[in-house]
């Protein structure tokens, strides 16, 4: 069975066993470090190609940073040759249960087409029903322009219809909308 | 003990979730719907079985009183691996069940059978402890998480059944505590029985 405990046996067996563990863990690194990477690529290119209008060129290379009050946004314009058809804005907010990131799709007149959510750690059952595919919250903001359609739940005093007992969910989606629409008309503003 | 009755008694007699109690964090974290609590329980069952084999080969070159370091080590790389591998290949997957995969590493079960079977048993008997216990982990989850989804929200395996939604208690953790607590009295008096 197992064999005595010295000082030096332990030393070297912890040795040996961390360093077998962590070479081994750098090859599997290795080898799944590009297929981690095309996947994220993957993701966020159907989720641009969901939430903007039909495009020609290819957005995710085309990506650039957009300052606005102190923080930066990945924004991915989608143009039809040389004509800006529409600009997918990555945006975030603090949630119920987490970060809710957004990728927010506007027509190049700055109407909302289209909303994915990237990633979110709400509630199952309730907070989750932000996601398209869960229920029909999202639907209320396609083809809305943010400055007829206030962005804000009705509690608030605005237009959205919230998700039933997840208003703070909501809040947080309808935050992580109007900042999208800031930097939309900031990246306007900077590409004028 | 005779090779099936190692396989079988991970099920029935030695089931992780409703005889051991053991493993609960996923358990009642991720069985908000059947798909999810089957993903996790194989997830759990790669993890069971390779750090189970890795172990019964090791334990006998490990001194006693930094076994369980070692064995950690061993679980957490196993539980690395399946991350990256999921993350790479498996990229739906890794969305639902990505928070709670770090949470393999901490699963007693897969410490506990480490520690009470693998280091004391050859690598074959380990690898159908590992599978045994893996298959009575997943069948568990599954059916805790059928049970939940079907009741919270009117659906199996994703199918809906109902329009709108079902007792949305059933999805959120009391629900999981309820729906665990209803299961184990079902468990029991039928494994009396036998």
């Amino acid at each position: 069975m197992a064999k005595e405990s010295t000082l030096k046996n332990m030393l070297l067996t912890l040795s040996i066993v961390t360093l077998a563990a962590s070479t081994f863990l750098g090859m599997v690194y290795a080898v799944t470090k590009g297929p981690i990477e095309e996947a994220m690529i993957q993701k966020t290119n159907s989720a641009i190609m969901q939430v903007v209008p039909e495009f020609t060129n290819d957005p995710s290379s085309d990506k650039l940073l957009v300052d606005l009050s102190g923080k930066s946004y990945w924004v991915y314009p989608a143009k039809n040759g040389d004509n800006l058809v529409g600009l997918a804005v990555e945006s975030s907010s603090s949630g119920f249960g987490g970060r809710i990131s957004l990728m927010v799709g506007f027509s190049s007149d700055g109407t909302i087409y289209d909303i994915s959510v990237l990633s979110h750690t709400e509630t199952p059952g309730l907070g989750d029903k932000i996601e398209s595919s869960k229920s029909n919250f999202s639907v209320q903001f396609k083809g809305t322009n943010p400055d007829e359609f206030k962005i804000l739940v009705k509690k608030d005093g605005g237009d959205v219809d919230a998700i039933t007992a997840s208003t703070i969910t909501s809040r947080a989606y309808c935050d992580a909308v109007r900042i999208a629409y800031e930097v939309f008309k900031q990246y306007l503003n900077d590409n004028k | 003990m005779g090779k099936l009755n190692i396989i079988t008694k991970g099920i029935l007699k030695e089931n992780p979730i409703f005889v051991l109690l053991l493993g609960m964090c996923p358990t009642l974290g991720t069985t908000t719907s059947a798909i999810n609590g089957m993903g996790m329980g194989l997830a759990t069952m790669f993890v069971l079985i390779m750090s189970n084999i890795v172990i019964s080969l090791i334990s006998s070159l490990i001194p006693s009183k930094v076994r369980i370091p070692s064995y950690i080590v061993v679980i957490a790389s196993f539980v690395t691996i399946l991350q990256l591998v999921m993350q790479a290949y498996l990229p739906g997957l890794y969305d639902t069940l990505g928070l709670f995969i770090p949470l393999i590493v901490v699963n007693c079960i897969v410490l506990g059978r480490a520690e009470a079977f693998a280091s004391k048993n050859s690598i074959v008997d380990s690898a159908l402890d590992g599978i045994g216990i893996g298959v009575g982990f997943t069948l568990g989850l599954t059916v805790l998480g059928a049970v939940r989804e079907l009741l919270g929200s009117g659906a199996l395996f994703g199918f809906k059944f109902i329009q709108g939604d079902g007792m949305l208690v059933f999805i959120l953790a009391p629900g999981a505590f309820i729906a665990l607590g209803y299961l184990l009295v079902l468990f029991n008096k039928y494994k009396a029985k036998l």
